[in-house]
């Protein structure tokens, strides 16, 4: 239990000690720290914003999902319809073009039939005169009986 | 127990082990062994602190800056909770006192005789001296007046936060006008104030001292009594000591704040 100047040298290097703590010691070390808790903390504001974005995302991409679904199923089922009614136009319009060519065939048919008839009525009518005229060339003339044969081709 | 010599006592033994190695005569006496281990360990704790300050990353941090770190954060923290005013000069108060009162206190943990007899050594055979005059106390903190130099720095500082924030009248207010707020007690108030001011510097200082003295001297008697069965004791007491080192820098460091903050608080 001497006090003596010991106790002065101390107190310079006591003081000096502070100082040089204070002045290049302590600011760099806490400033690190410091700056590394914003870090941080900033990190994880960051991640839970993202995580926040991600379950937005989420939720916006399922609701798009859903949307497309039902959209898809819209346009099937419009398909769908669309399709049928294209087969039965199509049906339709197949009946109504085989009903007009059948029917073109037949009025076809009939114009010939009669074309026919036609030809076949002067020819029979000239046959029958011609006929008639051998028959008659013995004993009548063909212009007095001509009313006869004239009758008769109607009659065909 | 040293080898100096045949004649060598259990007293003067431990006297031996208790004297400093002084320079000088009366007041302008140096102990230069707790000179010379203060400052050596102060330089320690500075320039290894300041290592880390110097390439302080705020990224990851490497092993030596984590320890660091993990100090300066735990003084930091310290501060914070006790001392609420803004004062650069606190925290690297209280870190400089915590690690600094450390690094002494640890060198109790070095075997007693293994340092002064390095040093006899070193005195007889590179300047042909007697080991026996050869002293060498290597646990600063032991020391009177290392303890009083810590302890009289922070009962400056002391003062000048109190007349700083409370101005001189306030400061001078405290010491009168405190537990008796009557004119007749004056002069009761100020011889209690005073003695209770005084007496902050002074147990702190002694309460580090006592328990390092203290210490230290309970090695030297287990080294100096009993022979062989010396070595499961030293490591009782040293595991014992181990507690009480961190302890001692720990309370030294608190009771700096708390002084301080209570030097700069407002009533």
């Amino acid at each position: 239990m001497n006090i003596n100047a010991t106790l002065l040298g101390e107190l310079i290097a006591f003081i000096f000690f502070v100082w040089f703590c204070m002045k290049f010691v302590w600011p760099p070390i806490i400033g690190a720290i410091e700056e590394r808790q914003q870090k941080i903390a900033d990190g994880l504001a960051a991640s839970e914003r993202g995580e926040k974005d991600l379950e937005l995302a989420q939720a916006k991409a399922t609701d798009q999902l859903k949307e497309a679904k039902a959209q898809a199923a819209d346009i099937i089922e419009q398909a769908k319809k669309r399709g049928s009614t294209i087969v039965d136009e199509e049906t339709q319009r197949g009946h109504s073009e085989r009903e007009k060519i059948i029917a073109q065939g037949y009025s076809e048919i009939e114009a010939e039939r009669n074309r026919t008839k036609e030809e076949l009525r002067q020819q029979v009518a000239a046959l029958a005169i011609a006929g008639a005229e051998k028959i008659l060339a013995r004993e009548i003339d063909a212009a007095a009986q001509s009313d006869i044969v004239e009758k008769l081709v109607a009659e065909l | 127990m040293a080898d100096t010599g045949g004649e060598q006592t259990i007293s003067s033994y431990i006297q031996h082990h208790l004297t400093n190695a002084t320079v000088g005569e009366g007041f302008w006496t140096f102990h230069i062994d707790t000179l010379a281990w203060s400052i050596v360990l102060g330089f320690v704790f500075i320039l290894s602190f300041r290592a880390v300050a110097k390439k302080a990353t705020t990224g990851v941090p490497g092993k030596w800056q984590a320890c660091v770190e993990l100090i300066v954060e735990f003084v930091n923290d310290t501060v914070k909770s006790t001392y609420h005013g803004k004062s650069p000069l606190i925290a690297p108060l209280a870190l400089t006192i915590f690690v600094w009162v450390l690094l002494m206190n640890l060198m109790d943990l070095i075997p007693v005789d293994f340092l002064p007899w390095l040093a006899g050594q070193i005195g007889y055979y590179g300047f042909g001296v007697d080991p026996h005059d050869v002293y060498m106390k290597v646990v600063p903190t032991t020391d009177v007046n290392m303890t009083f130099a810590l302890s009289i720095g922070v009962f400056v500082l002391m003062i000048f936060y109190s007349i700083k924030i409370k101005g001189v009248g306030g400061f001078m207010k405290e010491l009168y006008a405190h537990p008796f707020n009557t004119p007749w007690l004056y002069w009761f108030n100020f011889i209690l104030e005073v003695v209770a001011l005084l007496a902050k510097p002074l147990s702190l200082s002694l309460r580090l001292f006592g328990n390092l003295y203290a210490g230290e001297l309970i090695f030297i008697l287990i080294a100096g009594t009993i022979g062989l069965w010396q070595l499961p004791i030293h490591f009782l007491w040293a595991a014992f000591h181990l507690l009480v080192i961190p302890l001692q820098a720990f309370i030294f460091m608190m009771l700096t704040i708390v002084y301080l903050s209570l030097a700069s608080e407002e009533h």
